[in-house]
């Protein structure tokens, strides 16, 4: 530190440029300490997360492991658990068997997969390589709006909505839907089986060959749709809140995670390895299926997970609208029976068990939270390993 | 291959995308529609003299003189309906034993569907619940019940192999040559001089106390809950969100630790919301007695743990793009790092800041499941900022489950339901919109 000037010594209202040597470690001292501070405040935040998992498994132990429970009471309670399919906690003595809860959030899930990843992933296709800029920038915010509209409103449409218009007119619905979907992707199917059917007859052939193998599979096609339609219009849907019903509105709900986290995969393939395959001749199509959508494949799983970790942890929608029978259906793949879900469990029992704090019913519903819980690490990490490899892919390339 | 083939699966391909967005939207407006059309119908509707009726009764509000005016005039409406039970119970006096009891059902099934429409005769007492104090206040609701009115609804079980049939039968076939005959055509012809519909626009509907369980008034408690909760989660979120921000990336480099917390906080923004309800309800009311039990204190500390990783993320995007030239020029004019912080890099990344604060505030005013067991009652008043502390509150969200699922007339009270739809759809995408407008200016800004 050089001598500070007289004028400025004894004039205090002027911000001296240069500082005295105390000044200089003070500064540094609370400004170590601000540091410190800002360090504590953000590993707080972080912390949360591992508060979290504390306090549910310590609430979920009295369940799991209960006073003078020995290490094969806990293992026999364990099984009864996770494979018994009865539960009836307001028992005495509490029947816990959760196998029809994890069934139905496993059924639910998959049907909101089934809705939301081919219209996702179809969708994300669409914006990030079809669509010109222009009409993309209009459908992002309808995105962002079906994302921000909270889950309770979903679970009342699904309710008040959709649930009396399946009963009513399911079967119609389905048999709409399933000409809807099926007619199209027949056709093109018959169209390519056709085709490469017909490489197989000699030259002079191939032209009567092609159109009597259209006319062929096309009529095995429309006759396979129209029984499925027929059976699919002779449903008779018992009660609207039901496994299907949920599917449906989950998947919609999953569906914005999932385009707009496989499109910034699909955005983040390079331009080379599209201009590539181009260049070799490939039409659109060919260059998304074969080059574009390998290339962002762990970027597309980990949206996949992602929607499928919004569907497992929906709660609202499901406990409105999956009619709350906790039940097994019959066969396994029965949409239609009404189902209970984990999180819907834990919601609608906790009402009634939280006047018995302490109790099994209490601490099976932690128990139940831990086990989602724990999901939702294991599905987090996935995916979050899934786009780092994806990013160091795309970086490579 | 050939190349038509080719060809034709290139167009089916782009085709497929089409469908999918145009599906899109079309789930957009399928749940939108019915939630905009009908929730309208809770602030604007025809209203009965019903209606004004009990807004001066129970809200001191309206012209007293003027509906005394139309309540006479309707009274004298539906006098005759009156003396023809009247003079019906009289020609039942002079009949046989038999026929008294086979008149006996039908006619107090009448009386009760002419209650349910009208409200309770004038020569009654007044009940005590509000619900039955009055008819049907609504005229879309008044149409439905002139209709139980005048039909029977009947299942037809003749066919043994199918479910019953819905059917509607006569009421008048009941009364078939007696006196009451001529009240079913006296009460269709004159349904709308005894009710008096007028197109009511009531916008005080979102700031009125509901009475007597939702049946009359409006949703303030629930709107001042949501608005208690969603501020409260903010004043807890942004302060220690924005620091993390500012931590992250201003003072730690690429390292383990930062990674670390990184990690934990994409792992907090994927945690079931529902297990944020549970941890509230373990931690904050059973562990650290925040108060004795559901609070808006211990849901607000709850949904800001939800909505933390959403400010965190966005914080630090916005921290981020705010150009390194700015901090520099800072720096180099001699300001310390926590003075070029708040004087230079904050404002600048404020909009971004703000709009993850925005989409937060919408996460956090429309989720359900972390408030059930920490801060929503079903039925309340609305609460001084004190009593926040201390007490529970109805919340939009909680309460549209509750009266969707658990209130004891469901089917009676859905204008309220959807018009709380509405209410809170709305003030999600109005935050939402906020949010949008803001990074349009930002992207904007950055572009220009």
């Amino acid at each position: 530190m050089g001598t500070t000037p007289e004028s400025q010594r004894f004039d205090r209202r002027k911000p001296t440029l240069l500082l005295s040597k105390r000044t200089s470690r003070l500064r540094r001292l609370v400004a170590l300490a601000g540091q410190g501070l800002l360090l504590l405040i953000t590993s707080a935040s972080a912390l949360a997360v591992l508060f979290i998992f504390y306090y549910i498994a310590r609430d979920s132990l009295p369940f799991l492991w209960p006073k003078g429970f020995t290490f094969s009471d806990v293992l026999a309670r364990l099984k009864e658990f996770l494979g018994g399919t009865e539960w009836y906690p307001s028992r005495t003595p509490g029947k816990f068997g959760a196998a029809p809860l994890f069934v139905a959030s496993g059924l639910v899930t998959l049907g909101a997969v089934v809705v939301a990843v081919p219209l996702g992933v179809a969708a994300a296709v669409c914006l990030s390589d079809v669509l010109p800029f222009k009409v993309r920038q209009l459908v992002k915010p309808v995105i962002e709006i079906l994302a921000a509209i909270p889950s309770v409103a979903f679970g009342f449409f699904a309710l008040v909505v959709f649930a009396p218009l399946l009963q009513k007119k399911g079967g119609s619905i389905l048999e709409v839907a399933a000409w809807v979907v099926g007619a199209p992707v027949l056709l093109i199917g018959v169209m390519v089986l056709a085709d490469l059917l017909t490489q197989r007859f000699g030259e002079g052939l191939r032209p009567v060959a092609r159109w009597v193998l259209v006319i062929l599979l096309g009529g095995l096609a429309f006759l396979a749709l129209r029984d499925i339609g027929n059976s699919l219009g002779g449903l008779n849907i018992g009660s609207g809140t039901n496994a299907l019903n949920v599917s449906i509105i989950l998947g919609i709900m999953a569906l914005p995670t999932v385009v707009s986290v496989s499109e910034d995969a699909l955005q983040a393939v390079g331009r080379e390895l599209r201009e590539g395959s181009y260049a070799l001749g490939a039409t659109r199509a060919e260059t998304l299926i074969k080059v574009v959508i390998p290339a962002a494949g762990s970027g597309i799983c980990a949206a996949v997970i992602l929607g499928v970790m919004r569907a497992i942890g929906e709660t609202m929608v499901v406990w409105m609208a999956s009619g709350n029978a906790a039940q097994i259906p019959k066969p396994i793949w029965n949409f239609l029976m009404p189902v209970r879900t984990v999180t819907a469990t834990i919601a609608g029992d906790m009402g009634e068990a939280d006047h018995v704090t302490g109790s099994d019913r209490y601490h099976v519903l932690f128990t139940l939270a831990l086990c989602l819980l724990l999901f939702s690490f294991i599905g987090n990490w996935v995916s979050e390993w899934a786009v780092r490899r994806a990013r160091k892919k795309a970086g490579a390339a | 291959m050939r190349l038509e083939t080719r060809k034709l699966i290139d167009r089916s391909f782009s085709g497929l995308g089409f469908v999918s967005i145009a599906l899109l939207v079309c789930a957009l407006v399928v749940i939108l529609a019915p939630i905009i059309v009908k929730g309208a119908g809770a602030f604007v509707f025809r209203g009965t003299v019903e209606f004004r009726r009990m807004m001066v009764e129970k809200f001191a509000r309206g012209d007293q003189a003027a509906v005394a005016a139309e309540v006479a005039q309707v009274r004298r409406a539906r006098q005759p309906v009156y003396d023809m039970l009247a003079s019906f119970e009289q020609d039942l006096n002079h009949m046989s034993f038999v026929e008294r009891r086979k008149y006996a059902e039908p006619l107090s099934a009448l009386k009760e569907t002419l209650r349910t429409l009208f409200g309770p005769p004038p020569d009654e007492p007044k009940p005590v619940m509000p619900r039955d104090q009055y008819g049907q206040t609504r005229w879309d609701r008044a149409q439905i019940k002139l209709h139980h009115v005048l039909f029977i609804e009947e299942y037809d079980y003749s066919d043994p192999t199918k479910m019953g049939v819905k059917r509607y039968v006569l009421r008048k076939d009941d009364f078939e040559g007696t006196s009451l005959e001529p009240l079913f055509g006296y009460v269709e012809e004159h349904a709308e001089e005894m009710l008096l519909p007028r197109l009511t626009f009531y916008w005080r509907f979102l700031f009125d106390e509901s009475k007597d369980a939702h049946f009359f008034g409006g949703i303030w408690p629930e709107v001042l809950g949501t608005f208690y909760l969603t501020v409260g989660a903010m004043i807890f979120a942004v302060p220690m969100g924005v620091i993390a921000a500012i931590y992250l990336v201003e003072y730690t480099g690429d390292n383990r630790l930062v990674n670390l917390i990184q990690t934990c906080v994409s792992t907090l923004a994927g945690v079931p919301s529902i297990v944020f309800g549970l941890f509230g309800l373990a931690f904050f009311i059973n562990s650290l007695h925040v108060s004795h039990s559901k609070s808006v204190l211990a849901g607000s500390l709850t949904l800001a743990l939800l909505v933390l990783p959403i400010i965190i993320r966005a914080s630090e995007e916005a921290i981020r793009s705010v150009p390194r030239t700015y901090k520099e020029a800072a720096l180099s004019l001699g300001a310390s790092k926590w003075r070029t912080i708040v004087t230079v890099i904050l404002p600048a990344a404020l909009p971004g800041i703000l709009t993850g604060i925005m989409i937060s505030m919408g996460r956090a005013a429309g989720e359900t499941a972390p408030i059930i067991f920490t801060a929503a009652w079903s039925v309340g008043k609305p609460l001084t900022l004190i009593q926040t502390l201390s007490e529970g509150t109805p919340a939009l969200p909680w309460n549209i489950y509750n009266l969707s699922t658990e209130h004891e007339a469901v089917d009676e009270i859905r204008h309220v339901q959807f018009g709380m739809v509405l209410t809170l759809v709305l003030l999600v995408l109005m935050l939402n919109a906020v949010a949008l407008i803001l990074r349009a200016r930002i992207s904007r800004k950055l572009r220009g």
